[in-house]
């Protein structure tokens, strides 16, 4: 359902059929919905039975890379002759995207569950459920349940009594949008500073405590014990629009809409539907300018670019743009766009982890050129300069910080130079800056 | 503690009361239990510092060191670099609020002027005179679709208005 409202009888909840009851939230209340049905499924099939499940549904990662989760665990050695780690990637922190925090303090058994089946399958002998410190809720939420899951036996030496030994440790972050990379992410657990790693060796070979190693986000992990309970094939036909994307996706839509919240929709689904019909459009008086559809990380779409685009990863690479995090975030024309786009580039200015030179440089320069045009001091040169510093920004570095960086303040200044141009043709100043 | 490696001669610091106790040195080492190194135990052990003092001192990242045989620079460099560890002493309620884009179309910067104002901070990142508020802005608290989300101190509360914040702030006073 589309928490915090009813749910539209356009959504195909799954991953959100019990969001906003709190009684499934309890380890009883979870059983009560069917729960831990498919672990014990799960751990009664071999692992490759497990994993050809999950390469059947066509599940690809919802972190935001969209790789697909089954072939992901293939890569993990077969023969375990060093410690392999199931990391869960929990630090959702890119603006615009806030379902995976739904899904932990909603269904924080829906995430133990997964896990625990992504666990068995890479032969995980720990798991450790990253999850961004500011999370406290969902942090409570998520160790309560599994504690209540150690308990009742479901995790432990003897899981669901099936001789199999799988771990799980909540790990809380402390502040650092960059650790939601995975190589980052896998640094921050070690004890160390949230730095990305040059790949190769890529995690399945060297991750965690240079052991092997899968990193799966939140909704990834939460839509495997569907996947397990009624097969690959019924997930995979889930799918309204390009084959290669199946299944559902949870839309967290935000911004200048009537009802904000987050949406569970088929893979293939019209943006101009999630927009207008499901989050209730514009306020009144208003109309849509902009729509950025994947989490802040990329390229932002017109009004009709976004009301022709199809939310699946084909779709949006369709219009330039990708389907990310799935975190939608909606721009009215009331928006002032060079003063978004200069938040944007403030933000990853303020998360740049510093190592490369192109990001933590090229991150901050933006931003104060941005400013600049913002206090009427920008000269038309200052856009080829922006946008000449964002081509220096791409691809060029370590992680794709950079690059988020860049998405956004070139698809900006492409789609609304006329609003760069007033600022500097005018000499006007934004108060606040 | 054995050494403090310099770290204690801060002002003020002597009278923190030692984290790892035998009660904390008990949590610490069930924490260490659950990674095949000691050194993954730091940003665990760095939230206990904070939990226990307000802030990660000097002194506790001393302690910190020695308890998960560390150097007292390389535990620096960790804090440094997570932005909710507090390398200073804050207000006796932290607020942090969202002020990124999707917050900000919404107008998360007026309610950031209605905490400054409900406080009595002068600014954004300023503790209050009376030394009760801290009022920080962050980026993204990935609440997005509830603006503007406010983290109080661990209390997590969403869709906070200009209107509503004084009431909140009446309710932690």
């Amino acid at each position: 359902m589309g928490y915090p409202h009813p749910t539209h009888p356009k959504e195909t909840p799954v991953l959100s059929r019990h969001f906003g009851d709190s009684d499934a939230r309890s380890f009883d209340g979870w059983k009560r919905r069917g729960g831990y049905a498919s672990l014990e499924k799960a751990l009664g099939m071999s692992r490759e039975q497990v994993t050809e499940e999950v390469k059947t549904s066509g599940l690809r990662g919802r972190g935001g890379a969209g790789f697909p989760c089954g072939l992901k665990w293939t890569f993990m050695p077969k023969q375990r002759t060093q410690p392999h780690y199931l990391c869960v990637n929990a630090d959702e922190s890119e603006p615009g995207t806030f379902k995976d925090r739904e899904i932990m303090r909603w269904t924080p058994h829906a995430v133990i569950e997964g896990a625990a089946i992504a666990a068995y399958a890479i032969q995980a002998e720990q798991t450790y459920v990253y999850i961004r410190g500011e999370f406290t809720e969902a942090i409570a939420i998520m160790q309560q349940a599994l504690d209540e899951a150690y308990i009742k036996g479901v995790l432990g030496i003897n899981a669901m009594g099936k001789g199999v030994r799988i771990d799980m440790t909540i790990h809380r972050g402390a502040g650092a949008y960059i650790c939601g990379e995975e190589t980052a992410l896998m640094n921050s657990i070690e004890g160390k500073r949230g730095n990305p790693r040059i790949r190769p060796p890529f995690p399945a070979a060297s991750g965690l405590f240079g052991c092997p190693t899968t990193i799966n986000n939140v909704e990834t992990l939460a839509a495997v014990p569907p996947i397990i309970e009624q097969g690959g094939a019924w997930y995979r036909a889930i799918c309204l629009s390009n084959p290669n994307s199946t299944g559902t996706k949870l839309f967290s839509v935000c911004g200048t809409v009537r009802s904000p919240g987050t949406y569970e929709v088929a893979m293939g689904f019209p943006l101009k539907d999630l927009v207008h019909d499901l989050a209730g459009g514009m306020r009144p008086g208003r109309r849509l300018k902009a729509v950025i559809p994947g989490g802040s990380s990329v390229p932002i779409l017109t009004a009709d670019e976004a009301e022709a685009t199809l939310l699946d990863y084909e779709g949006c690479v369709a219009r330039g743009t990708m389907l990310g995090s799935g975190g939608v975030i909606v721009m009215d024309d009331s928006v002032d766009m060079v003063y978004q786009i200069m938040r944007l580039a403030r933000f990853y200015a303020h998360e740049s982890c510093a190592q490369c030179t192109q990001c933590r440089e090229g991150t901050a320069w933006t931003t104060k050129i941005l400013q600049r045009i913002l206090h009427g001091q920008g000269k038309l040169e200052d856009l080829d300069l922006l946008l000449d510093l964002s081509e220096q920004m791409t691809g060029t570095t370590i992680c794709v910080l950079s690059d988020s960086c860049a998405a956004p303040v070139v698809s900006g200044i492409r789609k609304f130079r006329d609003e760069f141009e007033a600022y500097i043709d005018s000499g006007r100043a934004v108060a606040q800056v | 503690m054995s050494q403090t490696t310099g770290a204690g001669a801060v002002a003020g610091a002597e009278s923190l009361p030692p984290v790892f106790d035998e009660a904390g040195r008990r949590e610490l080492d069930a924490v260490v239990a659950r990674y095949p190194t000691k050194a993954a135990a730091l940003l665990p052990a760095l939230w206990m510092v904070q939990r226990k003092h307000g802030w990660v001192s000097p002194q506790g990242m001393a302690e910190v060191a020695e308890a998960l045989a560390l150097t007292p620079a390389y535990v620096k460099g960790v804090v440094t670099f997570y932005s909710m560890y507090h390398q200073h002493p804050v207000g006796t309620h932290f607020v942090q609020l969202c002020t990124t884009t999707p917050c900000n179309v919404c107008g998360a910067e007026k309610v950031a002027e209605a905490f400054l104002r409900a406080t009595g901070a002068k600014r954004l990142g300023e503790t209050s005179p009376d030394g009760a508020w801290t009022v920080v802005e962050v980026e993204c608290l990935g609440a997005c679709g509830f603006a503007t989300p406010v983290l109080l101190d661990d209390d997590f509360i969403e869709s906070v208005t200009p209107e509503s914040v004084p009431a909140i702030v009446a309710r932690y006073r």
